[in-house]
C-alpha cells in the first residue's frame, strides 16, 4: 500500500505549472487547526518562515500542538482536525488552497515528512532499493547511480548491501539515515522533521543531526524540526520557535531564544536540559499543559508561571518584538533573569570503605551470542550508580540479570553476602523485595486494565506478606512520588506519561526496596518531565537511603543524578568511578566518545552568562506583531 | 446535554438491530415452552397440515403442531450450544494463554497437536467423535467443545503473545508472582476482548454443529422436540407444509446473525477506545504521511 500510495506521489504534479512560485521556502500565517468535534483550537494563529537552506526548530512539550502544526505544512490534518484558518506556503504555493490531488501531488516533491520512528516510514515488505526508487525523479537508467549517491549523502557504506535489505536488517539509526535520505531524495523546498532522533541513542542522534544540518545547506531546504529537546534543537536550528498550548510564545533566532530567552517557559525549557559539562541541578516544569479544550482565560502558561501576576489571569499578551526578530508572547518577559545555573552539592564518598550492597563477580550473559564478558562490580549502599553506555552495549542485559529477569547468566550477583538464583521466580520474597525494576517505557510498564492503585497494592501484598497495607499508606506512597490522590482510581490509560512512570516507581517504592533499577526510566519522556522524574529520584535517594542503579546513554543526565559511574561498551566494563572524577577527565575512548557526542548548547550557549542579556524594562517598549 | 439528533447519530444501529434479534430468539426460547398452545409431543392433526386458526403454523410429519414444537424445541438446542461453547472456549483459551506464558516445547507440541487436529473439517470430526462414543446427548456437547478447542487455543495464544511481551507482565515476573496470578490478573484481562469475540464466533459454530448433527440425527432423538430435528423429520413434507423446516431455519439463522455483528462491533469498539487513550506524541503517525518521504 506504501508503495503505491508512494508511486503517485512521485509522480509530476500536474496543473502545478499555473502558480508560479513567488518565494522560496516556507511561510506560515496564522495558521489555525481545530477539532472537528466541537471546534476546540489545537493550533491557534501561528505564523512562521523558514528561508531555503535554514532550519526552523519547533520547541515544546507533549501536547503543544507542535507535531499537528508540522504536519499541517503538508496540508494534512490527522483524523478528528481540520486546518480552520491561515496559509501555508510552501514555495510560493498555497498549500491550503490547492485541492486534494495536487495536494497529494505536492507531498513527497514539494514537501517531505521524516516521522519520529523510521520503522514506520519504511515499507517492511519491500527491499530499500524498490522503495527508494519510488522518490527519485531521475529515469530509470540513471537511478542505481543517484541511489548510491543518497546513500553517500546520509553516509552509509556499502550501498550494494543496504539497497538489497529490508528495512528490519538494519540498525534504527540506519533506517533513520535512510528515511533523512528519502526526504532529501526529491529535492524538496520544504522538510518536515517530527522528532527523528528520539528513538536513536545520543551517539548515532549527533550523526543524524550534522547529517540533516549538511544536506539542508546543501540542498538549500527548508526544514522545520519538530523536538521537546532544547538541547537538540540548539545544537541544529537557525531559528527557534517554542510552542505552548496551541501558540508560539517566543521565537527567533536560536542565539535570541536560547541564549536571551525571554519567556518563563523557555527558561524552565532549558533549566530541564542537563548538561554534559556540570553538574547541573535539573528543575523540571511541574504540572502539563491544559486541556485544549479549558484553555485559563489571559496567559496560556499563568497557571504553571512563577512569575504570574493578577493581570496575566485575565489578559492575553499580545505578541511583542523584544529586538528585531525576537518575538515574545508574556508581559513580564525579561524580569526572569539569567543566572549562573545551579549545581548539584557533591556526596562524599564515605571515609570508611563500606560493605558494597550489591557485588558482582565475574558475570557473563548471553543473548544466543555472548553479550556481558565478566562483569565484576560493586554497588555502594545509599548512593546512585548509572551505568551508561551505547544501544547493545549490554547495560539493560546486566540489570536484567540482577533483577533476575534474564536467564542465561553465569557468575555471581551477591545481594548483602547472599548470592541470587539465577531467575527471580528462584529467589526468596525477602531478596526479590530489596530489588525494585522500574522499565524503559511508562506505557507498557503497567497494566492497563489495574487502577494505579490495584498495581501498587498487587505487588505489595504480595512482597510484604503478611502485612496489611492500607489504602492511606497506597496514597502516602503516591503523594511521595508527586501523584495526586485521585490518581489511586486511575487507568494507566488516563494519565500522562510522566505520571505513569511516577506511579511506576511507586510501585516499587511501596515494597520498601533498598535497590531501585531505573532501566533509561526518561527516554520516553519529554526534557521538561526527565528533570522533574530525575528531581524525584535524587530526593528519594536522599530521604531514604534508596540506592538507585540508573541505565542510562544520555551522559548530560548521569551528571545531574549519579555519585557513581560505570562505562559499558561490547558487554565490557571500560570505566568506573566517581562520576565528577570520571568525567571530568575520562580516560577510556569510549567514555570521552560518549562525552564528545553529548548534546550541548554550543555558540548559544556562549551567551548565556552575558549581563546584557536580560532586557530591562526600556526594552520591551517594542510594537505588536501584527493588530 | 443529550439532543434527539445527537442520539440518533451517535447510537450504533448495527448494534442495536443485532441486540434485538438476539433479544428476541433467546425470548422464544426460554418463554416458548410456556407459550406453547399446544403439547409439542402429542399428535393434534393430520400429517402436514397447512397453518389455520389455532394451528399457526400448521403440523409437522406425525401431526404435532409445529408452533408448540418451536416454542419447545429451542431451549435444550440452545442450552447444548452455550454449553459446548463455554466448555470449548474455557479449554481453549487456558492451553492458548499457557501455550504463550510458558512457550517452549510445550508450546510447541501444544500448537502441532492442534494444527493436526485443525487440519480435519468441524463437522467431520463432530461426526468421527459422535460414531465412535455414541450420541448421548452430553457425548454431543462434549464433542463440539473438543472440536473448539484447537481454534480457541490458536486465537488465545496470539492475543496472549502480545500481552505476555509487555514490561507489566516482565514486571510481575521480576516480583515473583506465581504464574496462575500472571493469568488471572495480567492476561486474562487484556485479552478479554479477544475472550468475549472467540464466544460469541463460537457460539454461533455450536448451533450450526449441533443442527447439523440434529439433522444427521446424532443429537437429540425423537420424539423430543429440537430445532435440528426438526429440520430432518420434516425435509420430506416440505411441500405439503413448508413451516416446520422454514421456522427452525429462520430462527437459527437470526440467532446466528446476532450474535455475529454483536461481537464484530465488540471487536471495533475496542479499537477506537485503545485510540483515544493514546497521548497525542506517541500516537502512530498516520501511515499515509509516514511514506511521503
Amino acid at each position: 500500500m506504501g508503495s503505491l500510495f508512494a508511486k503517485t506521489m512521485a509522480k509530476p504534479a500536474a496543473g502545478l505549472g499555473a502558480a508560479k512560485p513567488t518565494s522560496a521556502g516556507i511561510a506560515v500565517r496564522q495558521l489555525t487547526i481545530n477539532t472537528t468535534d466541537g471546534g476546540v483550537p489545537i493550533v491557534r494563529g501561528i505564523s512562521f518562515t523558514v528561508a531555503p537552506g535554514s532550519i526552523l526548530g519547533l520547541v515544546g512539550e507533549s501536547g503543544s500542538g507542535k507535531t499537528t502544526a508540522g504536519l499541517a505544512l503538508l496540508g494534512y490534518a490527522r483524523s478528528g482536525l481540520k486546518i480552520a484558518g491561515g496559509s501555508v506556503s510552501i514555495g510560493g504555493v498555497s498549500m491550503l488552497d490547492l485541492p486534494e490531488r495536487e495536494l497529494v501531488a505536492m507531498r513527497g516533491r514539494e514537501i517531505t515528512y521524516v516521522p519520529q520512528d523510521p520503522a514506520t516510514a519504511l515499507h517492511p515488505g519491500l527491499r530499500l532499493r524498490t522503495q527508494m526508487a519510488e522518490c527519485l525523479r531521475q529515469p530509470s537508467g540513471a537511478r542505481e547511480q543517484a541511489l548510491h549517491g543518497m546513500l553517500q549523502d546520509v553516509g552509509l557504506p556499502d550501498p550494494a548491501r543496504i539497497l538489497a535489505s529490508y528495512p528490519h536488517e538494519l540498525s534504527g539509526g540506519q533506517q533513520q539515515r535512510i528515511a533523512i535520505a528519502m526526504a532529501f531524495a526529491a529535492k524538496p523546498q520544504a522538510i518536515v522533521m517530527d522528532e527523528p532522533t528520539t528513538a536513536l541513542d545520543v551517539t548515532t542522534q549527533t550523526r543524524v543531526l550534522q547529517l540533516v544540518r549538511a544536506l539542508a545547506q546543501q540542498h538549500r531546504t527548508a526544514v522545520v524540526y519538530v523536538s521537546h529537546d532544547l538541547a537538540v534543537i540548539a545544537s541544529l536550528a537557525d531559528q527557534v520557535a517554542v510552542m505552548y498550548s496551541g501558540e508560539i510564545v517566543e521565537s527567533g533566532t536560536a542565539a535570541q531564544v536560547i541564549g536571551r530567552r525571554l519567556h518563563p517557559y523557555t527558561h524552565a525549557l532549558l533549566r530541564a536540559v542537563p548538561d554534559p559539562d556540570r553538574a547541573l541541578w535539573l528543575e523540571g516544569l511541574p504540572g502539563q499543559a491544559p486541556d485544549p479544550a479549558q484553555r485559563p482565560p489571559g496567559c496560556v502558561f499563568a497557571p504553571r508561571c512563577g512569575l504570574a501576576e493578577p493581570a496575566c489571569t485575565t489578559q492575553s499578551p499580545d505578541p511583542v518584538l523584544a529586538e528585531p526578530d525576537h518575538m515574545v508572547r508574556c508581559f513580564r518577559a525579561g524580569s526572569l533573569h539569567i543566572a549562573a545555573p545551579r549545581l548539584l552539592p557533591a556526596v562524599p564518598r564515605p571515609a570508611q570503605p563500606v560493605s558494597p550492597l550489591l557485588r558482582l563477580t565475574a558475570v557473563q550473559a548471553w543473548h544466543g551470542r555472548k553479550v556481558l564478558h565478566d562483569i565484576a562490580l560493586d554497588i555502594a549502599p545509599g548512593r546512585a550508580t548509572a551505568i551508561v553506555g551505547e544501544s547493545g552495549s549490554g547495560k539493560t542485559t546486566l540489570v536484567r540479570c540482577i533483577a533476575g529477569l534474564h536467564s542465561a547468566w553465569t557468575g555471581e550477583i551477591a545481594l548483602a553476602g547472599q548470592p541470587l538464583a539465577t531467575k527471580a521466580k528462584a529467589r526468596p520474597l525477602e531478596q526479590l523485595r530489596r530489588i525494585q525494576y522500574v522499565f524503559q517505557n511508562p506505557y507498557a510498564s503497567l497494566n492497563p486494565r489495574q487502577t494505579i492503585g490495584q498495581s501498587l497494592l498487587v505487588a505489595a501484598r504480595h512482597l510484604r506478606r503478611g502485612e496489611r497495607i492500607s489504602r492511606n499508606e497506597t496514597l502516602a506512597v503516591l503523594a511521595s512520588v508527586g501523584l495526586p490522590a485521585a490518581v489511586i482510581d486511575a487507568l494507566p490509560g488516563q494519565l500522562s506519561g510522566g505520571q505513569r512512570q511516577r506511579a511506576a516507581i511507586a510501585r516499587g517504592l511501596i515494597c520498601q526496596p533498598e535497590l531501585l533499577i531505573c532501566d533509561e526510566v526518561t527516554s520516553a519522556l519529554d526534557v521538561s518531565i526527565q528533570a522533574t522524574v530525575i528531581e524525584l529520584l535524587t530526593r528519594l535517594q536522599a530521604e531514604r537511603g534508596l540506592t538507585i542503579l540508573f541505565v542510562a546513554h544520555n551522559i548530560g543526565l548521569v551528571r545531574s543524578l549519579a555519585q557513581d559511574i560505570v562505562v559499558m561498551q561490547a558487554g565490557q566494563l571500560v570505566e568506573s568511578g566517581e562520576t565528577q572524577t570520571v568525567l571530568s577527565a575520562p580516560i577510556a575512548a569510549e567514555t570521552i566518545r560518549l562525552m564528545r557526542s553529548a548534546p550541548r548548547f554550543g555558540a548559544a550557549a556562549q551567551d548565556e552568562f552575558h549581563d546584557g542579556a536580560a532586557l530591562d524594562a526600556s526594552g520591551m517598549e517594542a510594537k505588536p506583531l501584527r493588530g | 446535554m443529550m439532543t434527539v439528533r445527537t442520539w440518533l447519530r451517535r447510537t450504533d444501529w448495527p448494534t442495536v438491530f443485532a441486540a434485538v434479534l438476539v433479544i428476541l430468539v433467546m425470548a422464544i426460547v426460554i418463554l416458548g415452552p410456556f407459550l406453547a398452545p399446544q403439547s409439542p409431543t402429542d399428535s393434534v392433526d393430520d400429517v402436514f397440515a397447512l397453518p389455520a386458526p389455532g394451528e399457526l403454523l400448521g403440523s409437522d410429519v406425525l401431526g404435532r403442531d409445529v408452533l408448540s414444537r418451536v416454542l419447545s424445541g429451542g431451549w435444550r438446542f440452545l442450552t447444548m450450544a452455550g454449553a459446548a461453547t463455554i466448555l470449548g472456549v474455557g479449554f481453549g483459551s487456558l492451553i492458548g494463554i499457557l501455550a504463550a506464558l510458558i512457550g517452549g516445547i510445550l508450546d510447541e507440541i501444544i500448537m502441532r497437536l492442534a494444527d493436526v487436529v485443525l487440519a480435519f473439517p468441524q463437522l467431520i470430526l463432530a461426526l468421527l467423535f459422535v460414531s465412535f462414543a455414541g450420541s448421548s446427548l452430553s457425548l454431543v456437547v462434549l464433542v463440539i467443545a473438543i472440536v473448539h478447542v484447537p481454534q480457541v487455543a490458536r486465537t488465545l495464544r496470539a492475543a496472549s503473545l502480545r500481552v505476555v511481551g509487555e514490561d507489566y507482565v516482565r514486571y510481575s515476573e521480576s516480583i515473583g508472582l506465581p504464574r496462575r496470578r500472571i493469568v488471572w490478573l495480567d492476561i486474562l484481562p487484556n485479552v478479554r476482548t479477544t475472550l468475549f469475540v472467540e464466544l460469541g464466533l463460537r457460539l454461533t459454530f455450536s448451533i450450526a454443529l449441533i443442527a447439523s448433527l440434529s439433522y444427521l440425527s446424532f443429537g437429540a432423538q425423537p420424539p423430543s422436540a429440537d430445532w435440528g430435528l426438526m429440520i430432518h423429520e420434516n425435509q420430506i413434507g416440505i411441500e405439503s407444509n413448508p413451516w416446520p423446516v422454514i421456522a427452525p431455519v429462520v430462527l437459527i439463522a437470526l440467532l446466528s446473525i446476532g450474535i455475529n455483528v454483536l461481537s464484530d462491533r465488540l471487536s471495533r469498539r475496542r479499537g477506537k477506545r485503545g485510540r483515544l487513550q493514546t497521548a497525542a506524541h506517541l500516537a502512530p503517525v498516520p501511515a499515509k504521511l509516514g511514506e511521503t518521504a
